[in-house]
């Protein structure tokens, strides 16, 4: 129950986009229609799920205060986190170039679609957002972590999709000439994010 | 030191005409994020642009030495490394306002700006141009974090760095604080105010289609 509540809210009320602003750049470069944005969309959520209970357990086993007490006594002391930035970013940064080998190997079709934006999820805020919000929130299980990712990576892609759309339309509207293309299109973002401001509050 | 006319284009053209965020569309996330006051937003103008210009001369020095198809983790590691220190001496220097960041100092290692410039720029350049490169954008960075923190602070909590600039008696007056501007999406309506000004300025970097 715990973990649809958290999936829920992560969707909605801590939306990565309208709540963080985490992933704009992808977010405003890529949303110019929807096919492609659903593509990217589905691209950051398996990255994100692939590897922020992979970055949890990193955290909870080796880099956290105290987390390598299970290598023996002496090492009980021992607190890594500084390196957590480090270590994150390596494990997100290879899972790409990892997924990138895969799909390319296996799904040339797909692969082709998505090409430019596989190697692009490495530097997307979101993902190493993802991660550093898990730290910062000390989940209880890595259930619960999987969940989070799972709930970010779909808000993410919900708006996205939802941007593409509303850009899709906006091609016929007559905008003032200064806020064409970016101008109308970070308006367009901060009214969705009012909008989705009104999910705030909500508990299930 | 007199600086030549490439020097000078490679420094200052970020701040306007090839501005990071508002031009070339670069780490617009942390940009919103950590503006809803003054301070955290001239703190995070200044990390950023030490990151960007030492990451910047360091990818420089290597550029020949990094094998192309690994070079993204690379740069990811070297950037990853110089934000740690910058984090843990704000922790110790100024440990509140690290609290403020929260987790956008450590995504300063995914700031577009960062990858943009490591890509575009140092890749291709000698060391002492791309750590002008890195300045110029830090700066162009900067001054759009400056603007939007320094409006919604003043608009959404009537003070400035944390002193009261309203004066009393305009509450009195029947004044209130606009608490709107303490919320993420006037972040975004700023920029995109910044966006319009700056391209009715600008002709030339108005786009044809929506």
């Amino acid at each position: 129950m715990d973990a649809i509540s958290l999936i829920v809210r992560s969707i909605f009320v801590d939306n990565m986009i309208f709540a963080y602003f985490l992933g704009m750049c992808s977010f405003l470069a890529v949303s110019k229609n929807v096919k492609t944005a659903l593509g990217l969309g589905i691209a950051v959520t398996f990255v994100l799920v692939l590897t922020l209970p992979i970055n949890y357990l990193l955290e909870n086993y080796v880099l956290k205060a105290g987390a390598l007490a299970w290598l023996g006594e002496e090492f009980a002391t021992v607190d890594l986190s500084v390196f957590s930035l480090l270590i994150f970013i390596a494990v997100i940064a290879s899972f790409t170039q990892l997924v990138e080998m895969v799909v390319e190997r296996f799904s040339p079709a797909l692969y082709a679609s998505l090409g430019i934006f596989l190697p692009l999820i490495a530097v997307n805020c979101a993902i190493l957002g993802g991660s550093l919000f898990m730290q910062q929130r000390e989940f209880a299980n890595i259930g619960m972590a999987t969940a989070y990712s799972f709930g970010s990576g779909i808000g993410w892609m919900l708006a996205i999709v939802g941007m593409a759309a509303i850009r899709e339309k906006l091609e016929y509207s007559n905008v003032p000439k200064p806020l064409k293309g970016l101008g109308i299109t970070f308006i367009t973002t901060a009214l969705m994010a009012l909008g989705f401001m009104s999910f705030s509050g909500i508990n299930i | 030191m007199a600086l030549s006319s490439k020097t000078k284009a490679v420094l200052l053209g970020p701040l306007n005409k090839n501005n990071p965020i508002i031009v070339q569309v670069l780490g617009i996330c942390s940009a919103l994020a950590v503006t809803s006051k003054l301070e955290p937003a001239l703190v995070m103008a200044i990390s950023v642009t030490i990151v960007v210009a030492f990451a910047n001369v360091i990818i420089s020095l290597l550029r020949k030495t990094i094998p192309n198809r690994i070079r993204i983790i690379v740069q990811l590691v070297v950037a990853a490394a110089l934000v740690t220190i910058v984090s843990e001496v704000l922790k110790a220097y100024s440990y509140e306002v690290n609290k403020q960041l929260s987790v956008f100092v450590g995504l300063i290692v995914t700031n577009c700006i960062l990858m943009g410039r490591l890509e575009a720029f140092a890749l291709g350049n000698g060391p002492w141009p791309s750590f002008l490169d890195g300045i110029g954008n830090g700066l162009g960075y900067g001054w759009i974090l400056v603007v939007v923190g320094f409006f919604r602070e003043l608009l959404g909590s009537g003070s400035l760095m944390g002193h009261k600039v309203i004066p009393q008696s305009f509450y009195d007056a029947g004044y209130e604080n606009n608490g709107l501007m303490m919320l993420a999406p006037m972040a975004i309506l700023l920029v995109a105010c910044i966006i319009w000004i700056h391209r009715a300025n600008n002709k030339e970097l108005q786009e044809e289609n929506n």
